[in-house]
């Protein structure tokens, strides 16, 4: 046969992406606000988490989490310690969490019964970028232990979020954090980032943090209200 | 490392449109990758070649069409070019998230026999 070239402009991700769509209409009509957590390695979501998941439950919110790891379910059980519905999905090696992987682990669970869910995603600063899970907030965490040119190092994932966390703020005089430079940084790639500074550790921050969640949660719910 | 997934991706979208084309296989195929996708060409690549081993696009090549990224400037107010990562416009130096291209990761074409 001659060759011939047929053209297709189809998405790679187009099966991912429908898959996220069927979750955020899950997450919508369950009225259940989700947010996912991306860094690096050893940024702090685990901590921050636990954190967040004891406040929040603490003031009479429900919330949940699933935490992704390429092995262990070491994360699940320290999160587990909080007393708020917790389970891992482990990738066995794989670097990112896809909306599959996620809708699998929500089975048997009554989403109309969580105002929050948290998803911990895999530790990785590339592939994590391109996968859209169905959240409602993307939220990317920069250790002041990391360095400053982090978000120009990585533009597609800092650009792709909604808000970022500084994390390890009490380590930042120790490491010479150039608070200024971080910022400057995380603009450049994304325009208007709101930027939290929090402390898992000293709980420095926390509220603002927690404030902030719960003011993007009430957002979130708005338009069905409104209906 | 995703790339490997990513590749995936792309024999089965490019496998299906040698089926649906009645064709034997594909000898060519072109995926379209934006500078903010999150994917490394080389990589790509790598991984293609493993991914078609098997498949209808075994031996095929793979050619990476790199998508720039496009800006919408509020103030120039146009779409443009820039020439890195840096989310400002390139005439006037006005911040912009307004992202007009560059996220793109798609097969774009594919050449059956």
């Amino acid at each position: 046969m001659t060759p011939r070239i047929l053209e297709v402009r189809k998405d790679v991700l187009k099966k991912n992406d429908e898959f996220a769509a069927d979750l955020r209409a899950r997450f919508r009509s369950a009225g259940v606000f989700v947010a996912n957590l991306v860094s690096g390695p050893g940024a702090g979501k685990t901590l921050l988490l636990e954190r967040t998941l004891a406040a929040l439950a603490g003031t009479g919110f429900r919330p949940a989490a699933v935490v992704g790891d390429p092995e262990t379910d070491n994360d699940a059980r320290r999160l587990a310690r909080s007393g708020v519905p917790v389970r891992q999905i482990r990738t066995h090696g794989v670097c990112h969490l896809d909306a599959a992987m996620v809708g699998d682990h929500l089975a048997g669970w009554d989403l109309a019964g969580f105002d929050f869910l948290f998803v911990e995603n895999v530790g990785n600063l590339v592939c994590t970028t391109s996968y859209d899970l169905g959240e409602a907030l993307r939220v990317v965490l920069l250790a002041v232990t990391e360095g400053e040119d982090k978000p120009l190092k990585y533009p597609g994932l800092f650009n792709s979020a909604d808000a970022a966390v500084v994390s390890k703020c009490d380590l930042a005089v120790a490491c010479e954090f150039d608070r200024a430079a971080a910022w400057a940084n995380l603009h450049a790639v994304r325009p208007g980032l709101p930027i939290l500074e929090v402390s898992g550790k000293t709980g420095t921050g926390m509220d603002e943090w927690l404030a902030f969640l719960i003011e993007r949660r009430r957002a979130f719910l708005e338009p069905e209200r409104a209906r | 490392m995703h790339e490997l997934s990513i590749a995936r991706n792309v024999v089965e979208i490019a496998d299906g449109v040698v089926r649906e084309a009645r064709a034997d296989r594909a000898i060519m195929v072109r995926v379209r990758v934006g500078l903010l996708a999150g994917v490394a060409p080389e990589a790509l690549a790598f991984c293609y070649e493993a991914a078609a081993r098997g498949t209808r696009l075994e031996g095929s090549r793979l050619v990476v069409e790199s998508a720039p990224l496009v800006l919408r400037c509020p103030v120039c107010p146009r779409d443009i070019e820039a020439p890195d990562v840096r989310l400002a416009c390139p005439v006037c130096g006005t911040p912009t998230a307004d992202v007009r291209g560059g996220r793109e990761l798609t097969v774009e074409s594919v050449e059956v026999v």
